[in-house]
């Protein structure tokens, strides 16, 4: 009899045990994740994570430079590699001459610019690593104008606190701009002297598949901050009212804004 | 002899110990989980700066064999067929689907990397603070010198203690109060290595640590290289949390269960002893 209330906690732990285990491993988790408590609570290690980096990382500090040699020779294409639509084949066909980017917002000289007077104004040129979220990394050389000549020729007002890019392609395949591929970032970023809008990758006019005409360098963070097939900026005080109001394409599917990590 | 002379309780664990042993418990099962999630987003390994596609170190992935898809795992130039394992699981309608690990030990249990992104980066604050508060605790307490530097002599006699590990014969009495030196060993290895080598490796993927810190590409040799040491690191900690279950359970689990949870760990004394 003596042994009876030990076996209770036996299978009293036992039981506990096998519910903790059930709801971790054994798909509940997945309906876990769907709690929008957890969502709150796993929310907060992003912030903390912004703020250390932030931190920790000088605003100037580089990312790594590569030399010619470690370019990848097969750089993925990830996220859209063409865009589905009428006037942005028009504009290939004829090799973007037509295309002008437009800059606005929170500016108090709002531009158009072509390609051959983006490529008129002093250039930088970068091999670095691109770090997709899903894990890999390859290697590129990226040639454009810095974001900060640009912002700066628009006369970026003093409000302003992110700069948005919105680009070509509906990679949400819904037929209008909610499908359509955007992206933002800080104001410190948007300065950083790597942060170019690059209009030549591997000493050639950026392909297609890698977004033709222009696409965004931010290389302290990862892939999917860096929008292609860019046809406008927006400088803003504030990101909610725009589309999902997380601040990108992906951000409003659940990935960190701040993709420093 | 009365029955209450053969044995002794002695206070094992102390309140720090055990509280952060547990919560590491969580953080590291969880990390471990939403680890696999945010590995089957892209399941290869890479040795270097990038990623170099034909050539991984590890992968897991469809190839056909003859008519047949099959899941292959590929390991140092070496294919082995994984189907329904790792590469490529087959659906009880016949229809197949492409991933990594088995969605049965990923968090969450489906594909889904932008929320086993959030389990995983919320986890690793848990266990950054969790594993620093451990480590000045045994600093400042003694632990670390006290409990869980082998010393002189115990390196030496380190064959005997192999020996009588194989034999399963573990220590009585006394001997049973301390780690053996064994035990020693592995507990500093995964405190004082792998643990901080996963921190470090994860940090090394980090585009914005990587601008500030360059080093941390330099120690692992590449960010490719720092992801592939993550996941061996990480098998490491898997291995030994096996053999320390499996240990707990021959040893006497409820003994080592409750040492863990009040402290309270029962030694046996042999006759004499008493």
């Amino acid at each position: 009899m003596s042994a009876k209330p030990k076996i209770d906690r036996r299978g009293f732990l036992t039981r506990g045990l096998a519910i903790a285990g059930a709801t971790l491993a054994g798909g509940c988790d997945s309906e876990l994740s769907e709690q929008p408590w957890v969502k709150r609570i796993l929310d907060k290690a992003e912030a903390l994570t912004y703020a250390s980096q932030r931190a920790l990382v000088s605003p100037t500090a580089l990312a790594r430079e590569y030399s010619e040699a470690e370019i990848s020779k097969d750089f993925k294409a990830n996220g859209s590699t063409e865009v589905d639509d009428d006037g942005y084949r028009a504009l290939a066909a004829n090799g973007f001459a037509d295309w002008r980017l437009k800059v606005g917002g929170l500016v108090g000289q709002p531009l158009e610019m072509s390609l051959a007077e983006l490529r008129a104004m002093p250039a930088r040129t970068q091999i670095t690593r691109h770090d997709c979220v899903e894990g890999w990394s390859c290697i590129g050389k990226w040639t454009g104008v810095q974001l900060k000549a640009l912002l700066d020729k628009a006369a970026i007002k003093p409000n302003a606190r992110y700069i948005v890019f919105y680009c070509a392609d509906d990679l949400g395949e819904t037929g209008d701009d909610d499908g359509k591929y955007y992206e933002s970032v800080g104001l410190e970023d948007a300065f950083h002297p790597q942060t170019i809008l690059a209009y030549d990758m591997n000493g050639a006019p950026l392909p297609i598949p890698h977004g033709a005409p222009l696409r965004l360098r931010v290389e302290r963070q990862l892939g999917y901050k860096m929008a292609k097939y860019v046809m406008r900026i927006e400088a803003m005080d504030g990101l909610a009212g725009i589309r999902g109001g997380r601040g990108g394409f992906w951000e409003d599917r659940g990935y960190e804004w701040y993709a420093g990590i | 002899m009365t029955e209450a002379s053969q044995q002794e309780v002695i206070y094992r664990h102390s309140g720090a110990v055990r509280v952060t042993h547990w919560v590491n418990v969580i953080a590291l099962l969880v990390l471990l989980m939403s680890g696999l999630q945010i590995f089957n987003a892209h399941p290869a390994l890479y040795l270097g700066a990038k990623s170099n596609f034909d050539d991984p170190v590890m992968a897991m992935r469809p190839m056909k064999h003859g008519e047949e898809i099959v899941g292959v795992t590929t390991i140092a130039g070496w294919n082995i067929d994984t189907t329904n394992l790792f590469g490529l699981a087959y659906m009880p309608d016949g229809d197949y689907e492409v991933r990594g690990f088995p969605w049965s030990v990923t968090l969450p249990g489906h594909r889904d990397l932008a929320t086993g992104r959030r389990w995983h980066f919320f986890f690793a604050w848990l266990f950054v603070i969790n594993g620093t508060a451990y480590l000045i605790y045994s600093l400042v307490s003694g632990h670390l010198r006290k409990d869980l530097a082998p010393s002189g002599s115990e390196l030496k006699h380190i064959g005997a203690s192999i020996w009588e590990h194989i034999k399963l014969k573990f220590p009585q009495g006394d001997e049973a109060k301390r780690y053996n030196v064994l035990q020693k060993l592995a507990y500093l290895i995964v405190a004082l290595v792998l643990l901080p080598l996963m921190l470090a490796t994860g940090l090394a993927m980090s585009p914005g640590m990587d601008a500030g810190y360059p080093f941390l590409l330099e120690i692992f040799g590449g960010r490719q290289s720092a992801r592939t040491i993550h996941f061996i690191a990480a098998s490491g900690i898997v291995l030994f949390v096996v053999v320390h279950l499996v240990m707990v359970l021959i040893t006497g689990v409820w003994n080592n269960l409750r040492s863990m949870i009040t402290g309270r760990y029962v030694i046996k004394l042999p006759e004499g002893q008493a």
